[in-house]
């Protein structure tokens, strides 16, 4: 018997989506051989891992919670790889968000004035922006890969951060600990349900993805990032300007990703940290890919990863496993989705041996 | 070995490939001696059947006989060991390799380099195919290159040499050139199966015809028997109306007009355009002719505005300089393109219909209102096009790559048609299209200069140069031929313009480099 891989005359648009289903399957799977490994009964592990944490109702509020950042950021770098402009910093663009939304809390505390949320949203998105448009100009300038610069451009990011409160942003009343001061309520996001953290900057993510979905799917600009990421050539035909595509998905993925690093710092977490994010911006990318790039699978997506991090979390209470099972879950289902993405243009054929020698 | 039994045989050959039969019971009778056709339009499964022959295919079922006895070929060198030598449209060459090293690699035994030159020579010189052994294969044109492939199979002495579509990279003399060895090397006794979709040369060159359609063998016949008509006809299995000519339609109105552009080449590989002028009137349909590489998809790049220049007078379109302008800008001045490449260049193939038809024809269809597209008027657009272009297609929301090549072209030619630009400029135009969509497409071409759109044409397709063409023009080496109306041109003068000879034909040589 020989296996034997045949493009197809299409792609399969049933497989598109299904392939997410068969690489969280395979997840599970092999989830469970791990933790079979590991000495831990797999039924009971996986049940620790991803039933126990959303078995409550704020524990579910809590998966809304963490898939909010995720949700965001991965609209964001969506437009962009649909466009094939490879930002991988989004991790860094939300960190430079929360430093300019963070700022302004900072240099507004005490003040009770409703302008001061606004203004910090407004301050992360240019932040992220900012962010955004360093790759973008070399890019387009000197043709320096994104990838490269928008990834490295992360740590300045995480560095300045922690040099900020470390330094200038320290707490003057906190013992030196390296923190700022507790953000006051008006640099504070609502509350959506008493008792939780659920805030409003989950409703807004939610709203952008509408918004990012009627963007995609009727706009002209949608399009344009459609033929430019399907067809560079027949885009170039029709007149749409790559350097301008290479502009606007990085702007906009820098924003987003800005906004959600507000959303952490006035939402969560409360105040600046040396570290705001467990790495959304990264796995954000997993979310993008897993979403089919597209916003409602995104949604989806963003739930499902948001679960990762919470079992992470409850496994590492309940059965003493280590941080790194979080990563281990996260790599596995987009190892497993890349290598079933093959099916979707490829299928398996299975053939006899007697015709395969007889050739 | 005698004359009645065929030199090959095959019988019954079926091959089917994902979602296609392409060869369904086919029986083919090559003899000794012979020039037979293949016949067929693209997709009709002539393909298939020569690489079954030549082993780089394997049949479902089906027998192949040499000479009478069953014949197994698992590989092209099975295939070479019987006799059988294979020319491929596309050649393998390596550019950096001499012609000697080039045709040593080919072999299946390693040769002593100097004997082999020694033959190489004997070869070239006894088949009338002029061959410098030691040139390296980057400084050769097309034709020369041909020649090195048809020695290599020479070499090995075969008794059925294939070729595969030789004709579409060469000019008409390269060409006549290489019909006379071919009869040369029939006359030795070898057998030729000749796969072409050009009748008047089947009808110059071959005895005997097979007339491939759909995977199967539709007829057998003499092609010297035959008229072109019925030929073409037999190979689409309809009745083919020739295109309506009218009277030169051209106005005094200058729609294009491209004065002293020059381009150097940013890439090593690419052509320089020197002075190039051209004016192309409204109503005229102007031919540009040339060998492929001789600076048309450089043109093309600037006419389009692909590849913008940074002077605005380089190129006018209805009166506005717009050398400088994008692609879609120039399309607000009322000019339409039909590039080269279909796949990937004039459609995206992972998008429907409707999303092609938006991608050229947004704008002067207005189906943008504050950014936002009107998706129902795009379909309808999109479905006139399919109903007025006869596109067969299951809807409009099929994939543009799901379409064959020559129903996508005629919904790309439809697209640009119907937004009545003042000026269209189109890229071989029937390239890889079958007949019945290149009558097609001819026939829209000209309607079209006959509403006064001024029609710029390149192709290499000399006969639909000199089919619809009211002026004519031949690229060669980055120049522009002065145009000439269709009636003052014939074949053989283009052909030397296209070898890049000036006007007196014998003031030049063999290798102008």
């Amino acid at each position: 018997m020989l296996l034997r891989l045949e493009s197809r005359r299409a792609p399969s648009v049933l497989l598109t989506w299904l392939t997410p289903v068969m690489a969280i399957a395979a997840t599970l799977v092999t989830g469970a051989i791990i933790f079979a490994a590991m000495g831990h009964a797999p039924g009971q592990a996986l049940y620790t891992f991803f039933i126990l944490p959303i078995n409550s109702g704020y524990g579910f509020t809590e998966l809304l919670v963490k898939a909010t950042p995720l949700a965001l950021i991965a609209l964001g770098l969506a437009i962009g790889f649909r466009s094939s402009v490879w930002n991988i910093g989004a991790e860094g663009q939300l960190t430079l968000g929360a430093v300019f939304g963070g700022g302004v809390a900072i240099f507004t505390h005490g003040s009770e004035s409703i302008f001061i949320l606004p203004l910090m949203m407004l301050a992360g998105v240019v932040g992220g922006m900012l962010w955004g448009a360093i790759p973008a100009y070399l890019k387009t300038r000197f043709n320096a890969n994104e990838i490269l610069v928008s990834l490295m451009l992360t740590y300045v990011a995480t560095l300045a951060l922690s040099a900020l409160v470390h330094g200038p942003w320290k707490d003057p009343g906190g013992y030196n600990f390296p923190e700022s001061v507790l953000f006051g309520d008006a640099a504070l996001l609502p509350i959506l349900v008493e008792g939780t953290r659920l805030h409003l900057g989950s409703l807004i993510a939610l709203l952008l993805l509408v918004a990012g979905w009627f963007v995609l799917a009727r706009t002209l600009l949608g399009f344009q990032v459609r033929v430019v990421g399907m067809a560079p050539m027949a885009a170039s035909y029709a007149g749409f300007q790559q350097k301008r595509m290479v502009w606007i998905a990085l702007l906009v993925s820098g924003a987003l990703a800005g906004l959600a690093g507000v959303f952490e710092i006035a939402g969560p977490i409360g105040q600046l940290l040396p570290v705001v994010s467990p790495g959304y911006g990264f796995t954000a990318i997993i979310v993008a890919f897993l979403g089919r790039l597209h916003p409602l699978g995104i949604l989806i997506a963003a739930l499902i990863l948001a679960l990762s991090y919470l079992g992470g979390e409850t496994a590492q209470i309940e059965m003493r496993l280590p941080q790194g099972i979080t990563g281990v879950f996260q790599g596995m289902i987009l190892f497993y989705l890349l290598a079933s993405d093959v099916l979707i243009r490829y299928r398996l054929r299975l053939l006899a041996p007697a015709a395969e020698s007889r050739s | 070995m005698t004359e009645t039994v065929p030199l090959l045989s095959m019988r019954a050959i079926c091959k089917r490939f994902p979602g296609v039969l392409a060869n369904s019971n086919v029986n083919l009778d090559v003899m000794h001696g012979s020039i037979h056709a293949l016949l067929g339009e693209n997709g009709a499964g002539k393909s298939t059947l020569v690489k079954i022959i030549y082993g780089v295919l394997h049949p479902d079922s089906g027998e192949m006989r040499w000479q009478g006895s069953p014949a197994r070929v698992s590989s092209p060198s099975d295939a070479r060991k019987l006799g059988v030598g294979m020319v491929f449209q596309h050649f393998s060459l390596f550019e950096a390799l001499t012609v000697t090293e080039n045709i040593a690699l080919g072999l299946d035994a390693a040769p002593d380099l100097q004997a082999l030159r020694t033959r190489i020579v004997q070869v070239a010189e006894d088949y009338g195919l002029p061959l410098d052994p030691d040139r390296h294969v980057y400084t050769l044109s097309v034709g020369e290159r041909q020649r090195i492939e048809i020695v290599r199979c020479l070499l090995q002495k075969p008794s059925l040499l294939i070729m595969d579509e030789p004709t579409s990279v060469l000019t008409p003399q390269e060409a006549e050139k290489l019909f006379a060895t071919l009869r040369r090397l029939a006359g030795e006794g070898c057998a030729v199966l000749y796969i072409s979709h050009k009748l008047y040369e089947i009808q110059a060159l071959c005895d005997t015809a097979t007339i491939m359609r759909g995977g199967e063998v539709v007829a057998a016949c003499d092609p010297r028997n035959e008229s072109a008509h019925s030929l073409a006809e037999l190979m689409i299995g309809e009745e083919l109306k020739p295109p309506v000519r009218r009277e030169s339609a051209a106005g005094d109105t200058v729609r294009l007009s491209v004065r002293g552009l020059n381009k150097p080449s940013l890439d090593q590989f690419g052509v320089s355009l020197h002075d190039v002028s051209l004016d192309v009137m409204a109503g005229e349909i102007v031919g540009i002719a040339g060998v492929a590489g001789n600076g048309q998809s450089e043109l093309l790049d600037v006419l389009s505005g692909e590849v913008p220049q940074a002077e605005a007078d380089t190129v006018v379109v209805c009166g506005t300089p717009c050398g400088h302008m994008s692609a879609g800008e120039r399309r607000s001045l009322s000019m339409a393109y039909v590039p080269e490449e279909r796949l990937g260049h004039g459609a995206v193939p992972d998008m429907s219909l409707i999303d092609n038809l938006l991608l050229s024809g947004y704008r002067t269809h207005k189906l943008v209102r504050n950014g936002v597209v009107d998706y129902d008027g795009a379909r309808t657009q999109a479905r006139k096009v399919v109903d007025s272009f006869d596109v067969r297609t299951p809807g409009v929301e099929a994939n543009a790559g799901s379409l064959s090549g020559g129903n996508l072209q005629k919904f790309i030619v439809g697209r640009e048609v119907c937004q009545t630009p003042q000026v269209l400029i189109v890229a071989q135009p029937t390239w890889g299209v079958d007949a019945g969509a290149a009558a097609a497409i001819h026939q829209a071409l000209i309607d079209l200069a006959g509403t006064g759109t001024a029609v710029l044409m390149i192709s290499q397709d000399l006969d639909e140069i000199l089919a619809i063409s009211d002026r004519v023009a031949v690229i060669s080496a980055g120049r522009l031929s002065s145009p000439r109306p269709r009636a003052e041109a014939n074949a053989g003068e283009l052909g030397l313009l296209m070898a890049g000879k000036r006007a007196e034909p014998a003031a030049a040589h063999e290798h102008a480099s």
